[in-house]
């Protein structure tokens, strides 16, 4: 007898149930990601702001100097807005290749000859990158919220501004949700990720672009709608409590986007098989 | 044990014998694309063992498959695997299911044991276990060196066999192979067909292998289902097909060979070139090889080599697609 057999061999181990297959997807793309350098180094750039945010809270609880830093959900909001830049990158670094290169190498066909349903593997996809945005956006977010209280070591600050933690976390994951949404349909279009890294970044300046030409023209802002990020800063400004900083009614920038996350699924529905029939 | 975990069944081939004359079925089944029907009203059982899907490019094996898969959607009629509606359980289908695709595809940015052990949980199989049957499948298809290179570095042939390993890591209860030998050279051809045999015979894997080749049906499938323009043409054991309806002759003329092979297939004889001068003739049974003799020479023909000659599949294919008398067998 052989010491190990390396015929094949029938399994006789435990299998796991249908429906639990987008966790699989989310966790080795997570890990795939997180084993990168450059990403790594990306993720910890976008940290920054946070540390320098968080000096803030410190100086200004510390130091009697320093009151012209202290925190108001301002800070907060503003906090958020700056992230707005590693938002973009890690949107593009993540989410371009998401779906794209799946279609280059023709793994849709793998992935679906498994029991995996078409909205696991997207939930699967989806989460990879919501993942990365939450890590740069609601999280540290929190933190800061976190940090207020312990450095000025009472609840005053939260209590003052009890709907702060759902303001920060509805327009994160209202941010998040979106550009995932919109990311991921955008993937499922090319088979090449950098055409859908510069599709997503053209998309995005043309829109804000078009806006502030249209807002130059008009001298008005209430064309806001035409630009996701201007719609995503109004509902923003909104969820914050603070005056819209557009003319745009925000249940049209509400509108838009919804408009965005139902023409994504719509996307991805259609983009998203087995098979590629050309009738 | 997880309250929700599935126990694996020791027996290889998980099919409750009330059911195990056949593991797929099809029922009326019709796939249009567009103004093409791939699949016309097609009816017909895959039985347990390895069953061959052979017919020209076209014809509608991989629409079969796809559609078995849940891939397509039929306009109309019903398919069931293991019993299963694979309109209502087509994840639970695809959990006891290997898919071989015919065009290359992988998983981008992984190592093979990494894109198999993947493949494995995606499959539904615990991360150590999967890590564990990814390393031996690797093996069995013959990739085990090579196990920790990306895929995207493979060559064709390794590309071929890695697609098998993604596909037997979950120990399917049925295997689809869509032209597994695809782009092979001939050693790896041979070593692809004899990992294919063993599986189907010595592993007892279902396996339903579709391809345009006759050779590998015939080298590794005990029965076949032969398509044609999205039709059953013909289906049944392949001894039982190729033993059927008389004798086979090779056969050498000197002379017009077109319109000797006209003359013959008026005759009721099933016959085709197989080279410049070289044709072979199915005489049906109650005829004999005196026969072709006295049509030779009645169209003054030269006979000048006759030899008999063992049925093949080939015979049965053409016998199928032309209409010739094996093909109501």
């Amino acid at each position: 007898m052989p010491i190990h057999d390396q015929s094949y061999r029938h399994y006789t181990g435990e299998r796991r149930p249908v429906r639990s297959a987008w966790t699989v997807i989310a966790r080795t793309g997570i890990v795939s990601f997180a084993s990168r350098r450059a990403f790594l180094a990306l993720m910890l750039v976008a940290w920054i702001p946070f540390i320098v945010r968080a000096s803030q809270l410190f100086l200004a609880s510390n130091f009697s100097q320093a009151t012209f830093l202290v925190a108001s959900p301002q800070t907060f909001r503003d906090f958020l807005g700056q992230q707005g830049l590693f938002v973009f990158l890690v949107t593009v670094y993540v989410g371009s290749g998401l779906i794209a290169n799946d279609r280059r190498a023709n793994a849709l066909q793998l992935y679906l000859s498994k029991p995996v349903t078409r909205a696991e593997y997207i939930l699967g996809k989806m989460s990879i990158l919501a993942t990365f945005l939450l890590a740069v956006t609601w999280l540290p977010a929190l933190l800061l919220l976190a940090l207020q209280v312990a450095f000025s070591g009472s609840f005053t600050f939260m209590t003052a501004n009890s709907s702060l933690l759902a303001s920060v976390t509805l327009y994160a994951f209202a941010q998040v949700i979106v550009i995932t949404f919109g990311m991921t349909a955008l993937s499922s279009l090319s088979r090449s990720s950098r055409f859908v890294g510069i599709l997503f970044a053209g998309l995005l300046l043309f829109s804000d672009a078009m806006f502030n030409a249209l807002k130059f023209i008009t001298g008005s802002s209430a064309i806001s709608w035409v630009s996701v990020q201007a719609s995503l800063d109004q509902v923003g400004d909104v969820l914050f409590r603070q005056a819209p900083r557009h003319q745009t009614p925000v249940a049209v920038s509400f509108l838009v986007l919804l408009a965005v996350v139902i023409v994504s699924l719509s996307v991805l529905e259609r983009r998203v098989r087995g098979v590629e029939v050309v009738a | 044990m997880s309250p929700e975990s599935v126990p694996s069944p020791a027996v290889p081939v998980a099919v409750a014998p009330a059911a195990a004359a056949a593991v797929v079925e099809l029922d009326d089944v019709s796939v249009v694309y567009g103004k093409n029907e791939a699949l016309s009203r097609v009816t017909t059982q895959f039985p347990l063992g390895a069953v061959g899907l052979l017919g020209p490019n076209g014809a509608g094996k991989s629409t079969m498959i796809k559609a078995l898969l849940g891939f397509v959607v039929p306009t109309r009629g019903q398919m069931q695997v293991f019993g299963l509606d694979v309109r209502h359980k087509a994840a639970a289908i695809r959990a006891r299911i290997g898919y071989m695709p015919e065009n290359d595809s992988h998983i981008p940015g992984m190592n093979a044991v990494t894109f198999v052990a993947y493949c494995g949980q995606l499959s539904g199989l615990p991360p150590v276990d999967a890590m564990q049957r990814a390393h031996e499948v690797l093996y069995y298809v013959g990739l085990g060196e090579a196990r920790y290179r990306n895929v995207e570095t493979y060559s064709t042939g390794m590309k071929q066999r890695i697609k098998l390993a993604q596909a037997l890591v979950h120990d399917p209860d049925l295997l689809f192979l869509d032209e597994p030998t695809n782009g092979m050279d001939p050693k790896g051809r041979d070593e692809m067909l004899a990992l294919i045999h063993d599986l189907a015979h010595a592993k007892r894997v279902n396996l339903i292998l579709s391809s345009h080749l006759l050779p590998d049906v015939e080298h590794t499938c005990d029965h076949v289902i032969v398509m044609d323009k999205g039709r059953i043409a013909t289906q049944g054991p392949i001894a039982t097909l190729k033993g059927s309806g008389g004798s086979v002759f090779e056969l050498r003329i000197k002379g017009d060979l077109p319109s000797f092979l006209d003359v013959l297939r008026s005759q009721g004889l099933d016959a085709h070139g197989t080279d410049e001068d070289v044709m072979r003739v199915l005489v049906p049974a109650g005829r004999t090889a005196r026969d072709l003799f006295m049509m030779a020479a009645s169209h003054k023909v030269q006979v000048r080599h006759l030899r008999p000659s063992v049925p093949t599949l080939e015979d049965v294919f053409i016998d199928a697609i032309e209409g010739g008398p094996r093909a109501d067998s």
